[in-house]
């Protein structure tokens, strides 16, 4: 197995084109190594994208922000301002793992690993994060959700990789929020995901919100019909209940070692409920 | 496939060591430089008795390749002591009882000391909650959680 | 005999000084099973079966040993094929035809991960390779998991000549049943009868292993002399070396096993696994062999304390006499017979003062990995399903629970089900402390819920050796074989301390390998404390008669006449006052001049282990959206008898209990209905974290065991007992439900909150 450190992105798609397809891209390395260690993948180069200096940068980028691909929890969570504006997104990256896994994971190797219980999707489809991807035919923006196409699978094509991820500017009265549920209180992948993101006007009623959950279809899901309940409405219990309907008629959850069908689907609608309830307090006071 | 070799810092002194690029740092430090502080409990990052530090931060080395750490910094139990004296942590985790068999004393040391650079007055949650990735099947960690409270009282001099 | 002027002015024992073996441990410098390497050793790997039920029809091995870097392959013709014998090993007894067949099939496969061959090579990347070469043709047959549709007549047939033993008539046909025990006293029928209020439950549980952090490893060192060298982590070198040498064809004195460190056991190290294939391939290759378990290969293939099905019945008065009680523990065994059926049926009532029990256990094989010891073998299954049953009787009659216990507690002089009678035992001191404990009548808030539960282990003595060497200038080797999981060098120092009045840092604990000392049996049972501790005082006591003896000759007074007091050897009686007192230090100097070297010695099989009692009290919190049981308030009370070490009893007490939480909300093996394990490894085989669980408080009483100097009882295993049932109790407590199937995860508690029927068991 080769191993090496591109320092910039037309090095690292070379590096990857080189490989023919063979390739890995390694970032953390938190899900690499452990698959590399069961041979569940056997690649025969492993490029080491950390030495991209925009995969590990955080920069504002007009009144958005611009996170390198290759930025570890840890780094994130020491960001004081995007804390601020995105608690949900810089929370939800926070669950993965130990303490020691954040002081390596990266929110692009999270998404990139495509487990449809990854902690950081939900939350950065509801913050309608957009993805740079550079390849052999230049670079692309992508949405966030349309880069997982089912477990363990992504739509980037042969010789692309991720570089960073684009969070919108936040207007005033917005807040986001991620909840997961799991049945110790760390260490354990999420058997249910929901991130919510939410606008409200200056009379606190709801203009926008999106609802994403992780963990209940084969990719993290934006629920429109979720979103939708909530806006034009203060976030009342009728409101949200009729939100927290939606987002279990959306699951379409598989019963695992972790969860059953009947289970992940009811906790879904109470995550998504208590993870609105904490986006509308941050909403309030931004 | 010929070995690579790598040049880092390991508990501050100058190292060089030949690895395949499957080695991942922990297999390095255990069978190559025949530092064993640092413990294999599940190869996958969900024990973290292979805790070490990489420039500064906590990582677990089993999810390190060892070709990740040429010039790089890495801090591990060994190091911990300074001489013959011992580290606060140690000491309290010695009067503390904290630890039975040990096996995931080297962890929990390196994940501890990690808290306090960090946080020099954690709440007992916040170090409950910063060494959720240390298992220990032993103590039940009551007696580890004391013992990185004292050790953080003394280091503040409180 | 231990007596209050024993115990009241001593100077070591009781109290909480460093620990020998602490500052290695703390450095990283100690030395753990995997943590040896010699020049040109090997590293070895085993294939474990991927199918958990199969004929071997054959295993082809000349592609692997073809292979460049690959020394040394193994199967089951390296090994002799052993008749059957049992041997007792900790509280299980080990059938070596059985133990040479877990450690590599011979005729088939019997789980997922069984062993069926091993390789050593150069390099682990070598080893890997070879491991595929390996051609084994396998015929695969049908497998069962459950234990219920194990004992079924027309389940699959692990071993077709298992005829339950126990029975009468003998079967006419093979089953899956190894064994039935019974246990019975009184007329249950007629308790039933006298009965007002009659409570029935079957309870189920899953496997779940001890989970110790460090996996299995050792290193192999055979000379071309038939003569070998093992290091290996492991609860018992002793008992490795006797099961190895018989796997082997070696005699006991050619195999020197050392103790490394051992990284937690919880008697799941009182058995071997890598050990004899180690030594095979270093026998084979001429060279060192390292082998080391992956995580994985511990989950898959080592043994896990059994899952199990069990029937509790029990009756009582209104005013809380309880009359009877049955029950029947189905448990299962894994691949080979041995379930611990044998101490859970005798366990299982045993805290209660009974005239009416019946308690039958039944031993099945299921195409699992074979159990093994986990912490009070049997006790914490059938307590778990006891312990309901009395919170349940309780409600029903309107009694506390503490008070219902106090009712029919045993007490010294009680008989169990099983013949013997209680000595002093602590039961009604842990209980009278539970009550007055301030946690008892603590405030609860919504959704929060509280239980109790009691039990106990009966503990073990035991063969147990030790020596001491006495140094010239004064300072000390002491010899022991009991490997220390959990502190025990620290409590033994202190009683070897208490008994030659010397300070405590002049004695310098060694495990001694299996050629240096005489034959101790395994770090289990809760004994090390207790015999090994017995041991050393009785070798202490050898050195002070020698040191007695080496003054009197000096002073030319009979040794009668001369007192040990203090550290220092006096004349007494008639002679008081005539000869300056000689201490421990100024004979020791002297030893060659008066006769020679100064070692004292002990070889015994301890007898009169203590009960130890133990009382848990839990508070819980459940989350009604989630179904999610959260422990926020944990008290342990247990009967010590003398806490040599308060910090290290402290330990195991909390350690039992945490393990106990596990079990009781999360731990469970998940099997496919492919028979192979889902959850091997740390992720998903869901052990507590840091911040899973609050201080575990703890009460140490201490009613002394007479048989021990100080009064000492083994505690590491009774913690354990009592957590599952505490925290169903406090479940019950919170939410009105009785849970009888563990672990009470959230999907099940959830389920059954919001009012549907109880899910299955997972398989």
């Amino acid at each position: 197995m080769q191993y090496t450190t591109p320092q910039t992105i037309d090095a690292a798609v070379a590096d990857l084109a080189a490989a023919a397809g063979a390739a890995r891209v390694l970032a953390g390395g938190t899900d690499l190594l452990v698959q590399l260690r069961a041979g569940m993948v056997s690649p025969t180069v492993v490029v080491d994208i950390k030495g991209i200096a925009e995969t590990r940068t955080i920069t504002r980028e007009g009144d958005g922000y611009r996170v390198g691909a290759a930025v570890t929890g840890a780094e994130l969570g020491e960001h004081p301002d995007l804390e601020r504006d995105w608690p949900g997104v810089v929370e939800a990256v926070e669950l993965i793992g130990s303490t020691q896994i954040q002081g390596r994971a990266s929110m692009g190797g999270n998404l990139c690993n495509a487990s449809p219980a990854a902690d950081s999707v939900p939350a950065l489809i509801a913050a309608d994060a957009v993805c740079r991807v550079a390849g052999p035919k230049g670079v692309r923006e992508v949405p966030v959700e349309q880069i997982c196409a089912g477990p363990g699978k992504t739509t980037l094509t042969p010789g692309e990789f991720l570089v960073s991820f684009f969070l919108p500017p936040r207007p005033g009265h917005a807040g986001d929020a991620y909840l997961r549920f799991i049945p110790r209180t760390e260490m354990d992948i999420a058997v249910v995901g929901a991130g919510v993101s939410l606008t409200l006007d200056g009379s606190g009623k709801c203009t926008s919100a999106r609802i994403a959950l992780g963990a209940v279809t084969p990719k993290a899901l934006l629920v429109p019909d979720a979103g939708a309940a909530l806006v034009g409405t203060t976030l009342d219990d009728a409101a949200l209940a009729k939100m927290a309907a939606a987002a279990r008629a959306a699951c379409k959850p598989i019963d695992d070692k972790r969860g059953t069908i009947e289970y992940r689907t009811q906790v879904a609608g109470v995550l998504a409920e208590r993870a609105a309830r904490i986006a509308l307090a941050r909403a309030k006071e931004s | 496939m010929a070995k690579s070799h790598v040049t880092t810092t390991i508990n501050g002194d100058p190292v060089e060591f030949l690895c395949t690029t499957e080695q991942t740092l922990l297999d390095v430090l255990r069978d190559e430089l025949q530092l064993t502080g640092s413990k294999e409990g599940c190869a996958s990052g969900d024990c973290g008795a292979c805790s070490v530090m990489l420039d500064g931060r906590l990582v677990c080395s089993c999810l390190v390749l060892g070709v990740e750490v040429e010039g790089r910094s890495v801090e591990t139990i060994e190091g911990m002591a300074q001489g013959d004296h011992l580290h606060p942590l140690q000491q309290k985790f010695l009067d503390h009882a904290a630890l039975q068999c040990g096996i995931c004393t080297p962890g929990f040391l390196i994940a501890a000391k990690a808290l306090l650079e960090k946080n020099p007055d954690p709440t007992e949650t916040e170090v409950r909650y910063w060494l959720a990735g240390n298992l220990c099947r032993c103590t039940g960690y009551d007696k580890i959680v004391r013992a990185v409270m004292d050790a953080a009282t003394e280091m503040r001099g409180a | 005999m231990a007596s209050a002027s024993d115990t009241a002015k001593l100077k070591w024992v009781g109290q909480r000084g460093p620990r020998p073996d602490g500052v290695d441990k703390v450095t990283g410098r100690a030395r753990f099973g995997a943590d040896i390497s010699t020049p040109g050793m090997l590293v070895g790997r085993v294939l474990r079966s991927p199918h958990p039920h199969a004929r071997i029809r054959s295993i082809d091995t000349s592609a692997a040993e073809a292979l460049a870097g690959v020394k040394a392959v193994v199967t089951s013709r390296d090994f002799p094929d052993l008749p059957s014998e049992f041997v007792p090993a900790g509280e299980m007894l080990v059938n070596y035809r059985d133990v040479s067949r877990n450690v590599m099939a011979r005729e088939k496969v019997l789980y997922e991960g069984h062993p069926v061959a091993a390789v050593a090579a150069t390099d682990a990347a070598i080893a890997k390779q070879a491991l595929a070469l390996i051609k084994v043709d396998y015929e695969v047959l049908p497998h069962v998991l459950d234990v219920v549709k194990a004992m079924q007549p027309d389940a699959p047939l692990l071993h077709e000549d298992m005829y339950t033993l126990g029975v009468d008539p003998v079967p006419a046909k093979p089953s899956n049943i190894a064994k039935r025990v019974e246990f019975a006293c009184g007329d249950i029928a007629a308790g039933f009868k006298a009965a007002d209020i009659v409570v029935e439950h079957t309870f189920t549980t899953q496997p779940v292993h001890q989970g110790y952090i460090e996996p299995h490893a050792c290193l192999a060192n055979f000379s071309e002399d038939g003569s070998a060298d093992l290091w290996c982590s492991t609860q018992g070198h002793f008992v490795v070396r006797g099961h190895c040498a018989r796997l082997l064809g070696m005699s006991l004195s050619s195999l020197r096993v050392t103790a490394s460190e051992i990284g937690g056991g919880f008697g799941g190290k009182t058995v071997v696994y890598l050990e004899p294939l180690a030594l095979a391939l270093s026998r084979k290759s001429g060279k060192p062999v390292k082998m080391a378990m992956t995580r994985d290969e511990v989950f898959r293939a080592t043994g896990p304390a059994p899952g199990a099905s069990v029937y509790v019945k029990m009756g009582t008065t209104k005013d809380g006499r309880i009359t009877a009680a049955q029950g029947e523990l189905c448990y299962q065994a894994g691949a080979f017979q041995g379930a611990p059926i044998q101490p859970g049926a005798m366990c299982a009532f045993a805290p209660y003062d009974l005239e009416n029990v019946q308690s039958v256990g039944y031993d099945v094989v299921v195409n699992r990995p074979k159990a093994a010891a986990y912490r009070a073998p049997g006790g914490p299954i059938a307590e778990f399903a006891v312990e309901s049953v009395i919170d349940e009787m309780a409600k029903t009659i309107g009694m506390d629970p503490i008070e219902f216990r106090l009712k029919n507690a045993a007490k010294e002089g009680t008989r169990a089900v099983y013949g013997a009678k209680f000595g002093p035992i602590g039961l009604v001191e842990g209980l009278q402390a539970a009550r007055a404990h301030p946690h008892y009548t603590a405030p609860l808030g919504p959704n929060q819920g509280r239980g109790i539960a009691a039990g106990f282990w009966f503990n073990i003595g035991g063969e147990s050796c030790a020596n001491i060497n006495v140094g010239e200038d004064g300072t000390v080797t002491l010899m022991v074989g009991t490997p220390d999981i959990g502190g025990s060098r620290a409590s033994l120092c202190q009683q070897a301390a208490e008994v030659l009045g010397i300070e405590l840092h002049k004695i310098r604990p060694l495990i001694a390998d299996t050629s240096s000392l005489g034959y101790t049996f395994l770090t289990g049972g809760s004994r090390a404390t207790f015999a090994s501790g017995m041991a050393v005082i009785e070798a202490a006591d050898d050195v002070v008669r020698q040191m007695r003896e080496r003054a009197a000759k000096v002073w030319e007074i009979p040794v009668e006449a001369v007192t040990w007091e203090d550290g220092m050897a006096k004349p007494a009686g008639s002679n008081a006052g005539e000869f300056e007192p000689l201490s421990f230090a100024d004979i020791a100097k002297m030893a060659g001049k008066s006769g020679g070297p100064l070692v004292g010695k002990a070889a015994i099989n301890a007898q009169g282990a203590g009960p130890s009692f133990g009382v848990h009290m839990v508070d819980v919190e459940l989350d009604r959206g989630t179904g999610k049981v959260s422990v926020i308030r944990y008290t342990v009370i247990q009967d010590a008898g003398k806490a040599v070490h308060p910090s290290y009893v402290e330990g195991q007490m909390q350690g039992g209990a945490v393990q106990g939480i596990g079990w009781a909300l999360n731990e469970e093996y998940i099997y496919g209905e492919d028979g192979k394990l889902q959850n091997a490894g740390f992720l998903d085989y869901r052990i507590p974290v840091c911040s899973d669980v609050p201080m575990i408080d703890t009460v140490i009483i201490e009613v002394p065991n007479p048989s021990h100097r100080y009064g000492v009882r083994g505690v590491g295993e009774t913690p354990i007992v009592p957590p599952m049932a505490a925290i169903a109790n406090a479940v019950e407590n919170a939410s009105g439900v009785r849970f009888t199937a563990l672990p009470m995860s959230p999907p099940r508690v959830l389920k059954a909150i919001t009012g549907a029927a109880l899910p299955d068991a997972a398989e």
